[in-house]
């Protein structure tokens, strides 16, 4: 059965369908780089409502393994890949079974890397994966429809994880949270507790965290301005981390200003910088935006870490409160433990407050 | 940190002769070194005794020393230029071991020589096998259980202990040499006993076996700063227990899921800190299959063979990358030299597939013991880039030049019982590909294979589809099938001979079907930034094509595989015709598969097509590029084998036309030349059988020389002196290689030797008359070559000289050739080689003259006159240069040494 991908500057790509067949999709293209974590990337929230290329052209090799999804479920629009691959040596479920359960389509058998440099070339589009192809007048109007109908949420977590012997508890503020974050959190001795970010700050307060994390999430930053106020809250009385989009937001607080990247980074690659130590760790990164080095000039913000490439802001920390963000994954799944140190820092950032409030 | 102005001049170690495993790997890094040195500023001392690399060409370092490497020569070497620092990780184990002994003999204290890159400390506790364990258990690495024994009787014991199988690794000694599997006591006392004799300091690792693990491999990098990469992660096609320079190796890793991908990289990463590398270490693990658990095997710290290929897989430039790291620079200063934009540190993202294969040496040394293990005995490999597993598979076995009915068939030549095949599957050889695909033509399961094989399922997947495409393509041959199969790697002939038809039929129904290749670019980034890299493959997968005709080109065709009779010397030469090439300013593009050279780096070219040798991929590029012709005589017998088919095909060959090389090449044809020139040849005749070489032979006139009419290299020759003798050679050659000719001479005792001569087509150059120390009967490659020759008179030269002109002119040589005569009663010639031969890069190193840049200028229209040269025999040095061959047999374990015995 036949695929098509229209963008919205009226290319069409054709392909082979796969995955939940019958189902339309519409959102922005993006690309992956990573050679291994397909399954993380398709079930990390991060990616709701866009179409997800990868540019490695294996996916499915080893199928969908037991406790690698990143939520519940996958949030994406579609998943497109060059050659799907459908023999798994266990008796995994494959990638296509599993897309199918999700009700997420997908197409292969395209060229991914010619779309992914019309992708570098012309930025971040808009596309409709579909089974006609989208005439090019129609684009629009279709994908306003589209966009309304098939528009997806993460689902929020309100959940508690206990660990033994938990030296602190974290409240995590859920954009739509990769479970490593939660794992990570509870690897060095951290209980969590997770919270829709729609929740108040009373509600917060009563769970009496030591820390509070701003989690990963979907979507432009400033779709999220309601939050902020939230944020700035929880800053006067909490140490605070903040990841991808809990970084972008942090940064909205305290004043700063984030603005859209050409085609976003997304890859298990990516070079960062770290300005204290001058070291340069792989990161995992997506995201489609980033906070701008110039807005800094007269907030409380400070540049801890950027990206090797392009040198955009990778990591940030306010002057006067204990609060770190980062632009990239520490916890990996996908991707690289280079920079798991990020979590003991926030505990150092607990530690001290402890001692302060002692 | 900014580079070190602390030094100026660095002593670069190269790692000698090529042997089986340190072969053409370490002219590649070798050279990329230097030439990243040189960048910096510095002023290189490269020491190397191989005069057949482009490292010692004396464009690569200010100063080439072509010289011994041991203690003595390079101490001599040393203290006379007193260099500021050595360099000793880019020149294999014989440089990290010269580096050993220098500074155990207080050389590079007494000359204040700073050790630059990776430390002696770094490199004794990596190769230490009993430090290493230490190292790993101090940072939580797991290592499999094992003792360094110094005797039998310890190992014996250890491995009652632990249990059989235990794996014996003797220290210190290249590419696993003297080691083993034993299985039991009886193959420990074997093995146990040989190895710990080959080892320098009798010692040997006895440890638990893991074989049947997933076997993978990572290539990273460290800096002085402590910064870390991986560069590329490689998946072994066969478990541990075969050497990874014998295995089928896949890049990027295809069964490891994120989790234990990075739980490796993750080991990987702390194991170069651990050790405080400073460059490229090479760190190999194994994944248990049915677990997240692994164990480090080995780290080699340096650059290896497997850097090489890493280098080729991804684009990234390993030992240019490490050298610069070496003085100082840190991986976030260096600029990545693919985007140009972007620095090196970062890691590189693939969007397509490579695959290893290693080319054997067994087609040449049939009696050796074929069997594969913890020793190396490839002498090359090849390497297929496609979209898909099966791909890059299928296009590195046409990569492979060996047996042309294996390589179209893929399956072995002779048939087994099912017994047999069982066997064969749980005793790999070198034809392990071809014997699955014979189980999958027995309808064997993937299971089946898979417990006989330990080979990872996802693989042997990719071979059963391979063997259903195969399948289908005997029936009827659809547009559809026909683009499937290409899509999967199937070359025209491979199709053809599941199909039955002819070759040119395949050819008309892929043309009729529309079906083409694109060509995709290697960025290392896939795609996420714009680079201009000129380094190609090719997909039959419909898509974009990014290679853009260059225009005003011309196509120099590789040697391939490194093999015995075609190693690294033909690189050379190809290297040198696309610097000769793009002198005269044209666009110079590479066709060739092998990722150990320098030819296949991409920035030595102005494009590179990663691609088999054959005239169905030279064609399409052929058509893509529309160049002004194809060079064919630099790329060894490989591309001049090419050389008619693609003439059919209309293309345009540069230099010794189609004609002049039949000339050489066809034994009637040659004949006819010499006897039309009265020039004498031994007397000789072919035969099928031994009743007809019985009855030849008296009529020729014993003693005979003998061999099989296929064999490049001339391996397997043998000289008899009478009928018994004959019998005896043509039993065993016509069981080594049934229902090929045989080739029966006079044999002529006297003085070898041999020439290179170069033309413009009407005047010929010959840059000297060498001298084979051997007399006749041994191979040219195998003997010891001296210049000038020290035993001929002037008239026999001026004899030689006479008969050289004379071919030269008949066949008009446009370009160079190689002729090699016997020096007796008279001047005997004994073969012409219509393309540049291994003597070259030895000639012009020591005559001073680039012969085949010369010889590429003489092709591009030049008359010897133009380049200054003159008609004749160029004027004998007074001093005396010799070439000796290096021989693998340590390893190999010949049977065929006829050669020897019956002199």
């Amino acid at each position: 059965m036949k695929k098509y991908l229209t963008l919205e500057d009226g290319t069409i790509f054709s392909g082979t369908a796969f995955g939940a067949t019958q189902i339309t999709a519409a959102g922005e293209i993006v690309f992956n780089t990573g050679m291994t974590g397909y399954q993380e990337a398709i079930t990390d929230p991060s990616y709701t409502n866009q179409l997800l290329t990868f540019t490695y052209p294996l996916i499915g090799t080893y199928g969908i393994v037991k406790d690698q999804n990143q939520s519940g479920s996958s949030t994406c629009q579609a998943v497109l890949v060059r050659h799907l691959e459908t023999e798994v040596d266990n008796a995994n479920l494959t990638l296509n079974e599993w897309l199918k359960q999700q009700y997420v389509p997908g197409m292969c058998d395209l060229d991914t890397r010619a779309l992914t440099k019309h992708i570098r070339k012309h930025g971040t589009l808009k596309a409709i994966l579909s089974n006609q192809p989208v005439d090019h007048d129609e684009f629009l109007h279709m994908y306003g429809v589209l966009g309304n109908s098939i528009s997806k949420q993460p689902t929020l977590q309100h959940e508690s994880y206990q660990v033994d012997d938990a030296e602190f508890h974290v409240v995590v503020i859920d954009y739509g949270i990769k479970q490593a974050i939660i794992e990570e959190l509870m690897n060095v001795g951290c209980s969590v507790t997770v919270v829709p970010y729609t929740t108040n700050f009373k509600d917060i307060e009563v769970l009496n965290p030591d820390g509070i994390l701003l989690s990963n999430g979907p979507d432009d930053p400033n779709v999220y301005v309601d939050t902020l106020p939230l944020i700035q809250e929880l800053e006067q009385s909490y140490p605070i981390a903040g990841i991808c989009l809990g970084h972008q937001l942090l940064a909205l607080a305290n004043g700063a200003k984030t603005y859209q990247l050409p085609f976003g980074h997304r890859g298990l690659n990516h070079p960062v910088k770290l300005l204290n130590t001058n070291q340069t760790i792989m990161t995992s990164q997506n995201h489609g935006f980033a906070v701008d080095p110039d807005s800094l000039t007269d907030t409380d913000l400070v540049v801890t870490a950027v990206e090797g490439n392009d040198q955009t802001i990778e990591g940030l920390a306010l002057q006067q409160l204990p609060a770190i963000s980062v632009q990239f994954h520490p916890e990996a799944n996908p991707g690289p433990l280079d920079a798991t140190n990020f979590f003991h820092e926030f505990k150092e950032l607990m530690h001290k407050e402890v001692k302060v409030h002692a | 940190m900014p580079k070190n102005n602390s030094i100026h001049k660095i002593a670069v170690i190269g790692s000698g002769p090529i042997i089986i495993g340190q072969a053409a790997e370490f002219d590649y890094a070798g050279s990329q070194a230097c030439i990243s040195l040189r960048e910096e500023g510095y002023e290189v001392i490269l020491i190397n005794s191989n005069p057949s690399t482009i490292m010692t060409d004396d464009e690569i370092a200010d100063k080439v020393y072509l010289e011994p490497l041991t203690l003595d020569s390079v101490s001599k070497i040393l203290a006379k230029e007193q260099p500021d620092a050595l360099l000793p990780t880019l020149g294999g184990q014989t440089g990290l071991n010269l580096a050993v002994e220098l500074n155990d003999a207080g050389v590079l204290d007494k000359y204040h020589i700073e050790l630059l890159g990776t430390g002696l400390k770094t490199i004794e506790q990596a190769e230490d096998r009993q430090q290493f364990k230490q190292l790993m258990q101090d940072i939580n690495q797991p290592v499999p259980a094992s003792l360094t024994v110094h005797n039998l009787d310890d190992a014996l014991n250890f491995a009652k202990k632990i249990g059989y199988p235990v794996i014996v690794r003797p220290a210190y000694t290249l590419g696993g040499t003297g080691g083993g599997i034993a299985l039991n006591q009886d193959e420990l006392v074997k093995i146990g006993t040989r190895g710990l004799s080959m080892s320098p300091v009798t010692e040997c690792l006895i440890e638990k076996s893991i074989a049947g693990f997933k076997e993978i491999e990572f290539e990273v990098m460290r800096d002085a700063n402590g910064d870390k990469i991986s560069v590329c992660c490689m998946e072994n096609f066969d478990p541990v227990g075969i050497h990874t320079g014998d295995s089928i190796v896949v890049a990027p890793s295809q069964s490891l899921n994120d989790h234990q991908f990075q739980q490796l990289r993750y080991a990987s990463l702390s194991i170069v800190e651990a050790l405080k590398i400073k460059g490229g270490c090479n760190v190999q693990l194994a994944q248990d299959p049915n677990s997240d658990q692994y164990y480090i095997i080995e780290v080699n710290p340096r650059v290896s063979r497997s850097s090489a290929l890493a280098s080729k897989a991804t684009g990234y430039p390993i030992a240019k990358i490490a050298a610069k790291i070496a003085v100082g620079l840190d991986l976030n200063e260096i600029t990545n030299p693919v985007t140009q934009t972007t620095y090196a540190a970062f890691e590189p993202a693939l969007d397509y597939v490579v695959a290893k294969i290693p080319r054997f040496p067994f087609d040449k040394f049939t009696g050796a013991d074929r069997q594969l293990g913890t020793q190396m005995k490839a002498t090359g490999e090849v390497m297929g880039i496609g979209l898909t597993i099966e791909e890059a598979l299928l296009k590195a076995v046409a990569s492979l030049e060996i047996e042309p009915q294996i390589e179209t068939s893929l399956l072995p030549l002779t048939k087994q019982t099912d017994e047999e095949l069982s066997f064969a599957l749980t005793h790999p050889t070198d034809q392990r590909l071809f014997e699955i695909f014979s189980a999958l033509d027995r309808y064997w399961s993937v299971k089946k294979i898979a417990d006989l094989t330990k080979i990872t399922p996802i693989f042997l997947h990719k071979l059963a589809h391979i063997w259903q495409l195969k399948n289908s393509l005997g029936g009827q041959l659809t547009s559809s099938l026909l683009a499937d199969a290409k899509q999967y790697g199937f070359s025209n002939a491979m199709i053809a001979a599941a199909s039955g038809k002819s070759e040119l039929q395949i050819e008309e129904l892929i043309v009729q079907s529309n079906i083409a290749p694109v060509y995709k670019m290697v960025d290392t980034c896939a795609g996420e930034f714009a680079s201009a890299t000129p380094y190609f493959y090719s997909s039959f997968f419909p898509g974009e094509n990014e290679s853009k005709p260059l225009g005003k080109s011309i196509i120099v065709l590789g040697s391939g595989p490194i093999r015995i009779g075609q190693g690294v010397e033909f690189d050379y030469t190809t290297v040198h015709c696309v610097q000769a090439i793009q002198q005269a300013g044209y666009h110079a593009i590479i066709v060739n598969n092998n990722p150990e050279t320098v030819s296949t780096d991409f920035s030595i070219s102005d494009k590179l097509y990663f691609e088999p040798l054959t005239t169905e991929s030279v064609m399409n590029i052929v058509n893509l590029e529309q160049p002004l012709g194809v060079i064919v005589q630099f790329g060894g017998q490989t591309a001049i084998n090419l050389t008619a088919s693609l003439v059919q095909h209309g293309v345009k060959i540069l230099g010794t036309s189609l004609a002049g090389i039949d000339q050489t090449e066809d034994r009637h044809q040659f004949e006819e030349l010499l006897i039309g020139q009265h020039i004498a040849q031994p007397k000789g005749a072919t035969t099928m059988n031994l009743e007809e070489a019985a009855a030849i032979a008296p009529h020729i006139g014993y003693p005979v020389m003998v061999r099989p009419s296929f064999v490049l290299g001339g391996r397997a020759m043998a000289v008899v002196h009478n009928e018994d003798e004959l019998a005896n050679y043509v039993d065993k050659a016509m069981k080594a290689a049934p229902h090929q000719p045989i080739l029966i001479d006079h044999y002529v005792a006297g003085i070898e030797c041999e020439a290179d001569i170069l033309s413009d087509g009407h005047d010929v150059f010959i840059p000297g008359i060498m001298e084979h120390l051997e007399g006749s009967g041994i191979h040219s490659g195998d003997s010891i070559a001296m210049y000038p020759s020290q035993r001929l008179t002037d008239q026999q030269k001026q004899a030689i000289e006479s008969i050289a002109i004379k071919i030269g002119k008949q066949v008009h040589c446009v370009g160079m050739m190689n002729i090699q005569f016997i020096v007796a009663d008279q001047v005997y010639v004994i073969e012409v080689n219509p393309r540049a031969s291994r003597t070259v890069p030895f000639m012009s190193k020591i005559t001073g003259q680039h012969l085949a840049k010369i010889a590429t200028s003489l092709i591009m229209g030049n008359s010897l006159a133009d380049l200054g040269l003159e008609a004749g025999c160029a004027k004998e040095p007074a001093h005396v240069s010799i070439k000796a061959p290096v021989f693998s047999f340590t390893k190999n374990y010949l049977a065929w040494t006829a050669l020897y015995l019956l002199k």
